[in-house]
């Protein structure tokens, strides 16, 4: 065997030993929720069943909170993408001495650490009488997720030649229709880049609809699913499984989909550094 | 175009910011604004209930904050947490792996990497349920410790901290290592073989070449690694609620207590705003790294 075979191997053998023990809580949550007496172990089940699912998958449990992950999330991204877009395009476009401020202010926003301003954020939200209402969080959302989604979106849009849009102009068109028609088709990856991350940090979003929501009915999946301790009396593990895998699917999907889209899965790390 | 705007003066600089108008309202009301109101906050005495009034109290609050031991000790274990889970764990962990994918054969660097990205991109909720389990009484750990005739312990009661700090690199390691394996592919190849062709060996190239030439992707990672986790609340609170007793209690979840539990929202807000200061900190030195950029 010679030195480069070696160090492969021993490459091959550490990436292995991580793999195996990263895998471990993917494997009780996987094997859990297929298993009728799961606990806190990682087994393999006696016998498969489903009955998991089947429990979980009720209005209460599942569906209600489900729908209201999405109604958030959908709303708060929609809004995101929306301003996000707008707010690219004469940042990208246009030369103002604006330009510059108005973009390290963006970044600085986009590393504040959004936990800390919650408890004003309720209090705020008490007094102008926002607090337990959809909209109200949907606004917050969209709003905590802006700074990272233009960002984003004028970094994407600079990569968009400008000479294409020059001969739109000639013919008269305006920057709102350049925009629609010929810029943001262009940058197809880059506004499903922003849709996806900005929907995904979202949905596994818990402590905002945690301060700002207080009616159960109203409570998205990452809060909701806290009722498998306490309001259920004994915590049924194979369940609260069952029902993690089924919150957890779409943005699992919705990963893999843009990581395929930009060929690999590095684009996002790419896309922080600037 | 210079011209052209020259020529047509304010009316056309004001057609050209009104896009940009939604985004500005929208933070302005909902992220400036709570943040000003932080600020004030901070200096009141306003609590959840039954107070008619608040009144501005000064610097009562933080000097409250100083002498008060809880607060000393959550901004101790936040520190533990800071530097356990991030800057140990994390990036070394994640500066790891990336090194050796650029080693190891394709179906191991695909698997290694779809399992870590894959706990990156579950629920934080999720993330602490699955961690709690492994760490649980009679969870996965100590089933494996039994196994391997090693003694074994309730980890979520005599080390709730160590339990939370690895719950967070289990969770947020991806994201150090796709920095980092972007940052090795773009070492050039021929600098790499030509110190190998000198004779440095494997750790003095790491220290004198690898390291020194994506510095900048260990300062971004750094920055963004600490600043998502000071922010770390929902892994924390489904894992241990902060307990047992304050023992896992980090400033976030040490500020949700006094403002919820003990109903003083104007102290929770300074301590609030205490983070936020430091965040900015933070945000500031990232900004010097990526200063090239904007």
């Amino acid at each position: 065997m010679n030195r480069r075979t070696q160090r492969r191997l021993a490459a091959d053998l550490g990436l292995l030993f991580a793999a195996a023990v990263f895998v471990l809580p993917l494997a009780w949550v996987v094997l859990s929720a297929l298993d009728a007496e799961a606990n806190l172990k990682v087994k393999v089940p006696g016998s498969l069943t489903f009955d998991n699912f089947d429990a979980v998958l009720v209005d209460d449990v599942t569906f209600t909170p489900l729908l209201n992950s999405l109604i958030l999330c959908g709303g708060a991204t929609a809004l995101v993408v929306v301003c996000a877009a707008l707010a690219a395009y004469p940042l990208s476009r246009y030369r103002s001495r604006f330009n510059r401020p108005f973009l390290l202010t963006i970044l600085f926003a986009t590393c504040l650490p959004i936990t800390a301003v919650m408890v004003p954020v309720y209090a705020l939200f008490v007094q102008v009488d926002l607090i337990d209402t959809m909209h109200g969080t949907i606004f917050f959302f969209a709003a905590s997720g802006l700074p990272f989604a233009i960002w984003l979106m004028k970094n994407f849009m600079d990569g968009v030649p400008k000479e294409l849009e020059e001969a739109a102009w000639t013919d008269g068109a305006s920057s709102f229709q350049s925009l629609l028609r010929i810029v943001l088709p262009l940058m197809g990856p880059g506004v499903s880049v922003v849709t996806v991350f900005s929907f995904v940090m979202m949905w596994g979003n818990f402590f905002v609809p945690f301060m700002l929501l207080i009616d159960p009915a109203q409570m998205p999946a990452s809060v909701s699913i806290n009722d498998f301790f306490g309001n259920r009396g004994q915590v049924v593990y194979g369940q609260l499984a069952a029902f993690s895998i089924i919150y957890s699917t779409p943005v699992i999907l919705l990963y893999v989909l843009i990581a395929r889209r930009l060929g690999g899965g590095f684009a996002l790390g790419g896309a922080v550094k600037g | 175009m210079k011209s052209a705007s020259a020529k047509r003066g304010p009316r056309r600089t004001l057609m050209r910011a009104l896009p940009v108008s939604p985004a500005v309202l929208l933070m302005l009301a909902f992220l400036a604004g709570p943040i000003g109101y932080c600020v004030y906050l901070a200096f009141t005495d306003l609590q959840l209930t039954g107070q008619a009034a608040s009144s501005l109290i000064g610097f009562e609050n933080f000097r409250k904050a100083f002498t008060d031991e809880d607060f000393l000790n959550a901004v101790w274990l936040t520190l533990v947490f800071t530097v356990l889970s991030s800057l140990v764990g994390q990036n070394t962990l994640g500066l790891g792996l990336a090194l050796l994918m650029q080693r190891a054969s394709k179906p191991l660097r695909t698997l290694t990497g779809g399992i870590v990205v894959t706990a990156w991109v579950l629920p934080e909720v999720v993330a602490g349920f699955l961690l709690y389990a492994f760490f649980q009484k009679q969870g996965t750990l100590n089933a494996i410790l039994d196994f391997l005739h090693l003694p074994s312990q309730n980890w979520l009661f005599t080390l709730p901290i160590l339990a939370v700090s690895f719950a967070n690199v289990w969770r947020g390691t991806a994201f150090s290592m796709l920095v980092y394996s972007a940052a090795l592919n773009e070492i050039p190849k021929e600098i790499v073989e030509s110190a190998q062709v000198d004779g440095a060996g494997g750790w003095r190239r790491l220290w004198h070449i690898t390291l020194p030439m994506i510095r900048r992707s260990i300062g971004t990672n750094l920055m963004l690694n600490t600043l998502q986790t000071l922010s770390v609340f929902g892994l924390i609170w489904v894992m241990t609620r902060g307990g047992p007793g304050n023992r896992s209690q980090t400033l976030p979840l040490y500020m949700y207590e006094e403002a919820f539990q003990n109903s003083m929202i104007g102290y929770a807000t300074a301590v609030a705003l205490l983070l936020l200061i430091v965040g900015s900190l933070f945000s500031l030195v990232y900004m010097r790294l990526l200063r090239t950029e904007v």
